[in-house]
């Protein structure tokens, strides 16, 4: 059986050219993705890569398959030494009442990924991590002890 | 109600947290799917399923005429980096405390 798509959403106080900095920037990247960053011309086709800022470890490669800013982003995703476990991970942004609406698909995984499994357990963290850097100060507030 | 509320709600059930293992197992199954060896009613099964998506645990995704549901752990992530995320980081500087206490009483020592 291939392994089901992974697919998380957040809803996040802030605007949607914000989110779309915090996951393009690296400046941004680094401060709640495990300190690393992702990087790329940004332009359709481009390389990107998931990189270390201390470490300058490359984690994770690909190429740039769709932009829309700041509504969609599409990238393949692989290890920089495996081109065999090569995935898909869309981006997609949509305004809501409460701020903006983030869906984050990962899929097309060959048979029996390795990286599936390995992204299962990181993408609930990044994501919670990326809220929290976007709303900061605002969840304290709302938490009654600012 | 706020999003923790929700999500305490509709994990203080233990047929809900059942689907949710369901999903944590086997992602993206169909309603019939999460219906099948259950010993609930489908319309029980919907209600549930209704709830756990408004807590924002569920996200379904439409294909054609089949909807698919998701495990989305991303709340419990939240609620995780609240009160045991910040927890750990001070547990870590009391452990890195403690060790540089017992070096400098080994240098002491010696």
């Amino acid at each position: 059986m291939q392994i089901p798509e992974q697919v998380y959403r957040i809803t996040i106080d802030t605007s949607a050219e914000k989110l779309w900095q915090a996951i393009t920037q690296p400046e941004f990247t680094k401060q709640y993705w495990f300190g690393s960053a992702n990087v790329s011309s940004w332009e359709p086709g481009a390389d990107w890569r998931h990189v270390g800022v201390d470490s300058g470890t490359v984690h994770h490669v690909g190429k740039v398959e769709e932009i829309d800013p700041p509504r969609k982003l599409v990238l393949s995703w692989h290890n920089p030494g495996d081109t065999e476990d090569v995935s898909r991970v869309t981006f997609a942004i949509a305004q809501v009442e409460q701020g903006v609406e983030l869906i984050i698909t990962h899929g097309d995984f060959i048979e029996d990924s390795a990286m599936a499994r390995r992204v299962s357990g990181g993408w609930p963290k990044v994501i919670a991590g990326l809220k929290e850097f976007l709303e900061l100060g605002k969840a304290e507030a709302r938490q009654g002890c600012a | 109600m706020s999003d923790n509320d929700a999500v305490f709600k509709a994990m203080g059930d233990a047929n809900r947290r059942d689907l949710l293992d369901c999903l944590r197992l086997r992602n993206g199954l169909t309603l019939n799917q999460l219906c099948e060896n259950r010993a609930m009613t489908r319309q029980a099964v919907t209600k549930h399923i209704a709830i756990l998506e408004a807590a924002n645990l569920v996200v379904t995704v439409k294909k054609g005429r089949e909807k698919f549901h998701y495990l989305n752990p991303v709340p419990i992530s939240e609620i995780y980096l609240r009160w045991i995320g910040r927890f750990e980081a001070g547990r870590m500087q009391a452990l890195h405390d403690l060790a540089n206490t017992l070096k400098e009483q080994k240098n002491a020592d010696t």
